[in-house]
């Protein structure tokens, strides 16, 4: 049974990339990130922390493809090598933001009163912060480190996931089949566990991965102005921070490839969940 | 029957409910504060002839030796007064530093929200007047790649385009050229200052020194307005009573502005609001980039020298912000939508 | 004969969807007269609403005319430019539409809508303007008009919307009006005095009418002369009552038989062909005096957070197969009931006893783990939101054997599963699919095998063919009645259509705001109702042998 449900589902798959050329490139895209993100550091040119003086600040060239710093490092290894940090502090915070909010948010949906009520209010304060604001004092207190970063962007995500979560649930807690799903002997943990969540699953993934690239420009931006990760190590909003000195004087490339790397990191992301929304609908399966 | 009065109602009481939000604020910027686990007493303490001594005075100066609780009373009692400490950075009390910044930070944001909205809600009205025409496309690729950009880097690519190519933006740091003459500061919002004063050379200056940094920040945030435009007004094109206004012969204008329009325009309202809140997260980055003297950046700089009442100042002072344009929006939405006013 | 004011020629529509191209109109050919009121009848998908937004040439961008011509005066509409069609539209043709809330703009006082449609074709100033939309709400008889003027949509109930929506479309005194399934999601009552009213409006100001109604008897109340269409195409035409008395062609027949009356029976709504197997049944013992009944619900309340009771002080007993229903309008407190008997919910107050144990002593939180749970199973109203999107056909017939019967995935388990789709009539290569791959009708009947896979003694339906077209509703009926006498089961059955009920069950209870107005025997309280609300519900529903289409022509 469930191995044809599988197969089903990976024809369906297939069938829906078929279809969608730009869900495709984007699925394409993250692969080709995330086998980055692992080999990536193996196969760099040069080592991305070692300066090289009398090389510095020289334009993309067929030796430097993207141009070297003002230490002489090589701008396109060090883009190369920057990619598992900043995927992994993205990936690792909206993965924690996932799992606690998709739990408090159905759990908050399908009981609601008082534990509701509170969670709700928690929710409202949190969000009364301009988020990034939050974020940033949240690492400014628990103290300048990467796992902070995570943990900040972990916070100011969670009461997306938790919302979401809670509203997904509720619409669906009085449904028919729900109530169907009582009637047939099941209680209400095997109700919210069997029933609804497998049914709010695929749209909070969806939800992931559009925040995947939200985080992603959070941390960067964290660590644009100064926190969490700290020089010589490579991450891309480090990088444009640095080359942001040279911008007045025309160094374009010290900004403008870190910027290029970010965007196109979370325009995969958001292509690829915009692309999940529709393979995951099961209205749209023949 | 009073809309007026009803509005009011519904200020009122949206108001109080936002108070325990505010007080859970008050709260949470506390403790955030006071988990810092550097000794902030030792920071400000350690100069050349640090002694223990010295450390226990400004530990008690800062209040730093009593519980928690007595120390979060006397928090709530402080900023209750107006008094949010001093900043070891610049001497001066926070609340004034603040006050002083605050018109630069504001002027910044709102001049960004207004050309995001501007620009914004026609490009989505027009693609949803023509789903899936040339215009629509492009909204929708340029959407996509709007909010890919991070604001850092978006504001050094425009230095770089406009000030270092085409030479048409001035030196990108700061409000005003450091040598211009400073108007008489009645509002604190230069734009505003230089017309009061009548200088209208000083306010083209100022005006330009603002273009760079406000287009920045709206470029960020025209993707989200465009796009729930977008969206709601192709809702609102193919609802019901959009059909009926059809049926009975009223004119394209009316159909799309009065009937149309007006209901899509709610979910902006909303979006809007959350939009708000972005930018003024996004101040710290674009304060930054372009050397803005606004709130942001004083925190910022504040921040990196473990100088933490600034800090503590500005998140409150960013929320409380967020609460209040809430408010505003809330209100704003009530008057757009009768149907609001009865919860 | 006067020249017809609507001359429709061969009229075809597609609509271009995600699945190709689909022919919604093919080959319609009408004429209306002045004056007349014509009946547009049809289950869904049967082009009945299409035609009326081709005639008015409202079709949304995915429908396209490819054939045919609407003549209106003389006028080509097919071909007529925007331009054109903005002074037709309100001046001399209207519509009025289903869902009339959603009709209206929900943040513009109604007032302001209607002098909207009257200053779209009329130079009058804004106070002229709002003059008019006052007397147009009097003549659409809203009580309080000057202050309705003022009110929003939402501040209105379904009925008054409405009316709203009849006072635009009559507003510029349009020589056409198309009237779009006017009534549809309304109460009996209220459905009643709306159609009383627009009928009274068109015959005063003359205007000629096409009323478009799933409800054969609506049509025949109310028209001279009906259409019957199938798939896009008309396949009779005349007056209702010979139509409806001796209907010639096969699916008008069929259609007809469908459409429960006063006096149908069970067995007679499919036609002898296509009905299922009579099942002889023998009369089972009557149970000894004394046994108690099956259910005995004994004062049960159902309050509210706020204090306000949804159902108060509910009395009531089922006998083992016997059948029972429970009708009432909208927010009667019938569904709330339903529930609580079913133990999905608690009651506040009050016992209910099955079989003679309290099961009202046990939380509904727990009664999944009570042995009477597989006794007692519910059938719900929407077919589609009743069934889990991610399970098959299969998964949903197999859920209570499986949780209640102790059985264990395996070829006990698909045998039995495939029994209960046998006992419904689902093909058993349909097990496989997903509920979005079925049809209304094969979604009831998963839902009715559910119910019945575990042999419970007492059936809860709720609503069960409220969103099913009446050819579908009555295969189910049919079935289900079968059911309860193969099994002897006991049946509460909720429902707001009277005449269903009074088919289905021998007992009948009518509630009204969470209280019981009337009970007793189906057929003696729908002849002979004791209370003036049942007598009033009873005479709202219109039939398709009701003495008002009877008068002579």
């Amino acid at each position: 049974m469930s191995l044809t449900a599988t197969w089903s589902g990976l024809r369906h798959t297939v069938w829906v990339l078929r279809g969608n050329l730009v869900t495709a490139i984007a699925a394409a895209a993250a692969i080709l990130l995330a086998l980055v993100a692992i080999f990536g550091p193996m196969l760099v040119p040069y080592d991305p922390v070692a300066s090289d003086v009398p090389r510095a600040l020289q334009p993309p060239s067929a030796l430097h493809w993207a141009g070297t710093d003002q230490l002489g490092r090589d701008v396109f290894s060090r883009l190369i090598v920057a990619t598992r940090l900043d995927l992994a502090i993205a990936v690792t915070a909206v993965s924690v933001s996932f799992v606690i909010g998709t739990v408090i948010g159905s759990l908050c949906g399908y009981v609601g009163g008082k534990l509701d009520r509170a969670v709700g209010r928690f929710v409202d304060v949190l969000m009364a912060f301009p988020l990034f604001v939050l974020a940033m004092a949240m690492v400014a207190a628990l103290g300048n480190r990467v796992e902070n970063i995570v943990i900040a962007t972990a916070i100011i995500n969670l009461p997306f996931y938790i919302r979401f979560a809670r509203a997904e649930v509720n619409i669906r807690r009085n449904l028919g089949w729900v109530e169907a799903a009582r009637a047939c002997g099941d209680g209400h943990v095997s109700v919210v566990l069997r029933f609804l969540l497998p049914n709010v699953l695929p749209a909070m993934a969806v939800q992931m991965s559009l925040n995947l690239g939200w985080a992603i420009l959070n941390a960067a931006g964290l660590s644009f102005i100064g926190l969490g990760v700290k020089p010589p190590t490579p991450e891309w909003g480090i990088m444009v921070a640095e080359g942001a000195r040279f911008i007045s004087t025309g160094r374009w490339w010290l900004v403008s490839f870190p910027g290029l790397a970010l965007m196109l990191a979370v325009l995969c992301f958001n292509l690829l969940g915009d692309g999940l929304r529709d393979i995951l609908d099961p209205r749209m399966r023949t | 029957m009073g809309t007026i009065g009803a509005t009011l109602i519904r200020t009122g009481r949206r108001f109080l409910s936002s108070l325990p939000a505010l007080f859970g604020v008050l709260v949470f910027t506390f403790l955030l504060m006071r988990v810092l686990p550097g000794d902030p007493a030792v920071f400000f303490a350690s100069g050349p002839s640090a002694g223990n001594e010295e450390i226990e005075v400004v530990r008690r100066q800062l209040g730093l030796d009593r519980s928690l609780p007595e120390q979060l009373g006397i928090y709530l009692y402080d900023v209750g007064r107006g008094n949010l400490g001093r900043s070891m950075m610049t001497g001066q009390p926070v609340a004034k530093d603040l006050r002083q910044r605050l018109p630069a930070s504001l002027e910044l944001t709102l001049t960004a929200l207004v050309i995001a909205l501007i620009a914004a809600v026609p490009l989505g009205v027009l693609a949803a007047l023509r789903p899936n025409s040339l215009i629509d496309h492009g909204v929708r690729l340029f959407c996509s790649l709007g909010v890919c950009v991070p604001t850092f880097v978006s504001g050094l690519l425009l230095i770089y385009v406009f000030y270092y190519l085409l030479g048409l933006a001035p030196d990108p740091t700061g409000r005003i050229d450091v040598f211009a003459s400073v108007p008489p500061a009645r509002t604190g919002f230069l734009m505003v200052d230089f017309l009061l004063a009548g200088d209208v050379e000083g306010w083209w200056a100022a005006a330009r020194q603002l273009m760079l940094p406000a287009f920045t920040m709206a470029l960020f945030v025209i993707a989200p307005l465009a796009r729930i435009t977008r969206a709601s007004m192709l809702v609102s094109l193919g609802s019901d009573f959009v059909r009926t206004a059809r049926s009975i012969g009223l004119s394209r204008w009316q159909i799309v502005v009065t009937y149309a329009l007006r209901n899509a325009i709610l979910p902006v309202i909303t979006i809007a609001g959350i939009v708000f809140s972005t930018m003024l997260g996004a101040n710290v980055l674009v304060e930054k980039v372009f050397s803005w003297p606004g709130v942001a950046s004083y925190a910022l700089d504040a921040l990196l020298v473990s100088d933490y009442a600034p800090v503590q100042g500005f998140v409150l002072l960013m929320a409380s912000i967020f609460v209040a344009v809430n408010l505003l929006v809330d209100v704003l939405y009530g008057i757009a939508d009768p149907r609001a006013t009865v919860v | 004969m006067m020249s017809p004011l609507l001359e429709i020629d061969n009229l075809g529509v597609t609509f271009s969807t995600r699945r190709g191209l689909v022919e919604a109109l093919r080959g319609v050919s009408l004429s209306l007269q002045p004056g007349e009121m014509l009946g547009l009848v049809g289950e869904s998908g049967s082009g009945k609403s299409v035609t009326g937004f081709a005639v008015t040439g409202l079709l949304d961008k995915a429908g396209r005319i490819t054939a045919g011509r609407v003549k209106f005066r003389g006028q080509d509409i097919t071909r007529a430019s925007g331009a054109e069609l903005r002074n037709l539209h309100g001046a001399n043709m209207a519509m009025i539409f289903q869902n009339p809330r959603a009709a209206l703009n929900p943040i513009r006082t109604v007032g302001a809508q209607i002098a909207d449609a009257v200053l779209s074709h009329r130079r009058l100033s804004k106070q002229e303007a709002r003059a008019e939309a006052l007397k147009l709400l009097r003549a659409v008889q809203i009580r309080d008009p000057d202050r309705r003027l003022d009110a929003y949509p939402h501040e209105l109930s379904g009925g008054m919307c409405q009316r709203v929506m009849i006072a635009i479309a009559i507003s510029c005194n349009p020589s056409l009006l198309i009237a779009d399934e006017p009534t549809t999601g309304l109460d009996v009552t209220t459905q009643k005095v709306v159609m009383d009213l627009l009928a009274r409006i068109v015959a005063e100001r003359g205007m000629t009418t096409i009323l478009i109604t799933h409800d054969l008897g609506l049509a025949a109340h109310y028209c001279r002369r009906v259409v019957v269409m199938e798939q896009g195409r008309l396949v009779e035409e005349g007056a209702p009552q010979t139509l409806f008395r001796a209907p010639q062609h096969a699916y008008t027949k069929r259609l007809v038989a469908s459409s429960p009356t006063a006096t149908s029976r069970v067995g007679d709504l499919v036609p002898a062909d296509e009905a299922l197997p009579v099942v002889e049944v023998k009369d089972r013992p009557t149970p000894a005096p004394g046994t108690p009944p099956l259910l005995d619900v004994q004062h049960v309340v159902k309050r509210f957070d706020d204090g306000a009771a949804a159902v108060a002080d509910f009395s009531m007993t089922v006998a083992a197969g016997e059948s029972v229903g429970l009708v009432g309008e909208s927010g009667s407190g019938k569904s709330t009931t339903a529930r609580m008997i079913c133990r999905l919910i608690d009651p506040s107050a009050g016992d209910i006893l099955f079989d003679g144990y309290s099961i009202a002593k046990l939380p509904a939180r727990d009664f999944h783990r009570s042995p009477l749970r597989k006794e007692i199973q519910i059938v719900f109203q929407d077919p589609h939101e009743s069934l889990n999107p991610r399970f098959t056909a299969f998964d949903c017939i197999a859920h209570p054997l499986l949780r209640l019967t102790g059985l264990r995935p395996g070829d006990a388990l698909r045998s039995r599963v495939e029994e209960c789709a046998d006992r419904v009539g689902l093909p058993r290569e349909l097990l496989s699919r997903f509920p979005h791959q079925l049809s209304g009708g094969q979604k009831a009947r998963i839902g009715i095998a559910r119910a019945i896979a575990c042999r419970p003694r007492l059936l809860v339906l709720d609503e069960p063919t409220a969103a099913l077209d009446v050819s579908v509703q009555a295969v189910v009926l049919q079935l289900l009645d079968r059911l309860r006498r193969e099994d002897n089961l006991a049946f509460l059955f909720v429902s707001h259509d009277l005449n269903v009920v009074r088919m289905m069950c021998s007992r009948t209870i009518v509630l009204r705001a969470g209280g019981i107005v009337e009970q007793g025997e189906s057929l003696a309280l729908f002849a002979n109702p004791q209370t003036d609300y049942t007598r009033e519900l009873v005479e709202a529903i219109p039939h398709i042998g009701s003495p008002a289409s009877l008068l002579p022509a």
